[in-house]
């Protein structure tokens, strides 16, 4: 009887791929269905639930990790395509026990209520601060060829990929300007 | 989501003939490159390819400048390079802006150049396998015409489909008349914009000219010396990350009041970047004024057929385009 009847479509087998993930300085053999995405696997497999599945379309950011210091959406991220990238996820900001500037200015400024969203907004906010600094424009930079300051606006528009329905974008904006400035 | 191979080209020649081959049993197989839309749809059920070939490690993260002063921007490009490219910004301000209008900065560090140009409408039927859509399963039908269609297409659209095309950065490379390089199962070959996308006629399914198997390696931008005054506006439903509900890229040359030459193309109104053409040649040798931008504009937007709910689009975009030339006028 199995399977009979059943009018959703018919898969063959998974396929499978034996990488090794570097996540949080860590080398880390696994065996993944190359249709995992990153936020499963470090989820479902690795333990690390920092990274939150909101969305699962790339739409809210809960799930914001780095690969290669760059923030990505790990929903929307393979794991079979980053076996050799740097992998950092929230778990993986604090030195030595001591919390990055970021997370501690997210404590300072009360930047956070039900905390759904936290680790996606302090990944982000970690990677957009050195975005600027590198000098990359955004959608309210004025003149699109010169560099472009970290005030309200600027940290609004380049926060648009996280959601927070606590809305607490007032003192993650404040948290963040603390840190970058 | 259907189990798939995954493949890691290595070179373009193995790129193609893996993407040639595909499964034993028929299914497809697709490229890889930041995925933000392809695994998104995957996971819709939109597409099911039998094996994925990733052509992210492929060397085509470039930005080189041609003899003439133009660019050839690598496909692996990501967004955010390309926007943050210096030469970028300051010959194509106009491409740079539309880069950061689009999207998150999540989504532009994955997002790259090539696939920028081979995303899918963002029309709701088509994202939804339980309806109709004749460009996800063709012959199957068009709901979105009695339908939901506020942010559908108003000018060039087919009785099978009225999709628009979700790019920002495809808008002001249709203006520039950019060339798409492509490598092919039968060799390489350019395809300049516009030209590259398809309008939907009856075959809506074909978002582009592009044939199985064909990889989009490079685009090459042309110089331009007068898209130094250039400019992307965007307007949405919202401040940022979302998609365009109309937009307009435009470069002007000015001399003593009047246009010498322009570039004019519009976003969020049809299958296809839409080069402004009728309304570049109305202004060329015209005075630089509010009166001659609107008559340009409405010249272009004469020929549209919008449907009830999008019918807005059309004095929108007239009063974009107007408001975007009257601020490059008046730019230093």
């Amino acid at each position: 009887m199995n399977g009979e009847g059943n009018s959703g479509p018919v898969f063959a087998d998974p396929i499978t791929a034996d990488i090794l993930l570097s996540v949080n300085g860590d080398e880390r053999p696994i065996t993944v269905d190359t249709r995992e995405t990153l936020l499963d696997t470090l989820r479902e497999h690795l333990d690390l639930i920092g990274a939150k599945k909101g969305c699962d379309h790339g739409q809210c950011g809960a799930c914001t990790v780095l690969v290669d210091g760059r923030r990505v959406k790990s929903c929307l991220t393979l794991t079979v395509t980053v076996d050799d990238r740097e992998i950092t996820t929230v778990e993986g900001l604090a030195v030595d026990g001591a919390l990055h500037p970021m997370q501690a200015a997210f404590v300072e400024r009360d930047a956070f209520q039900c905390g759904y969203c936290t680790p996606g907004q302090l990944c982000s906010a970690v990677a957009m601060v050195r975005e600027v600094a590198d000098g990359w424009p955004s959608a309210v930079t004025a003149d699109v060829s010169g560099p472009a300051a970290l005030d309200d606006d600027e940290i609004r528009e380049r926060m648009s990929g996280n959601l927070c329905r606590c809305g607490a974008y007032v003192n993650i904006v404040a948290a963040i300007k603390q840190v970058g400035s | 989501m259907r189990p798939f191979a995954y493949e890691r080209a290595t070179d373009v020649r193995s790129a193609v003939a893996a993407c040639v081959a595909g499964t034993a049993d028929g299914a497809g197989a697709v490229y890889l490159g930041g995925g933000t839309n392809l695994v998104d749809l995957m996971r819709l059920g939109v597409v099911s390819p039998g094996v994925l070939v990733d052509i992210t490690r492929l060397p085509f993260d470039e930005i080189e400048e041609t003899a003439g002063g133009g660019l050839l921007i690598g496909a692996g490009v990501r967004n955010s390079d390309l926007a943050a490219h210096p030469l970028v910004r300051r010959r194509y301000p106009m491409l740079a802006q539309s880069v950061v209008a689009g999207a998150s900065g999540q989504i532009r560090n994955m997002a790259t150049v090539g696939g920028n140009l081979l995303q899918r409408t963002r029309c709701s039927y088509f994202q939804d396998v339980s309806k109709p859509c004749n460009k996800r399963v063709p012959g199957s039908g068009c709901p979105a015409r009695k339908g939901d269609h506020r942010n559908l297409a108003v000018i060039g659209q087919s009785e099978a489909c009225v999709a628009t095309h979700p790019s920002d950065m495809a808008v002001p490379l249709a203006a520039l008349g950019a060339v798409v390089h492509i490598a092919g199962p039968g060799g390489s070959r350019q395809v300049p914009m516009p030209g590259f996308h398809r309008l939907p006629g009856d075959a809506p399914e074909r978002d582009t000219v592009l044939e199985p198997g064909d990889l989009v390696t490079a685009v090459e931008v042309p110089p331009l010396p007068f898209a130094t005054r250039s400019r992307y506006r965007k307007v949405r439903d919202r401040a940022s990350f979302a998609f365009a509900v109309v937009s307009v890229a435009a470069a002007l040359d000015l001399e003593d009041g009047m246009v010498r030459d322009c570039r004019i193309a519009l976003g969020g109104v049809a299958h296809i970047p839409w080069r402004a053409e009728r309304a570049e040649s109305a202004l060329r040798g015209s005075p630089a004024t509010e009166a001659a931008f609107a008559q340009a504009a409405a010249e272009e937007l004469a020929g549209t057929t919008p449907l009830p709910h999008n019918a807005f689009k059309v004095p929108l975009a007239r009063n974009v385009v107007v408001r975007t030339l009257l601020d490059l006028v008046e730019a230093p």
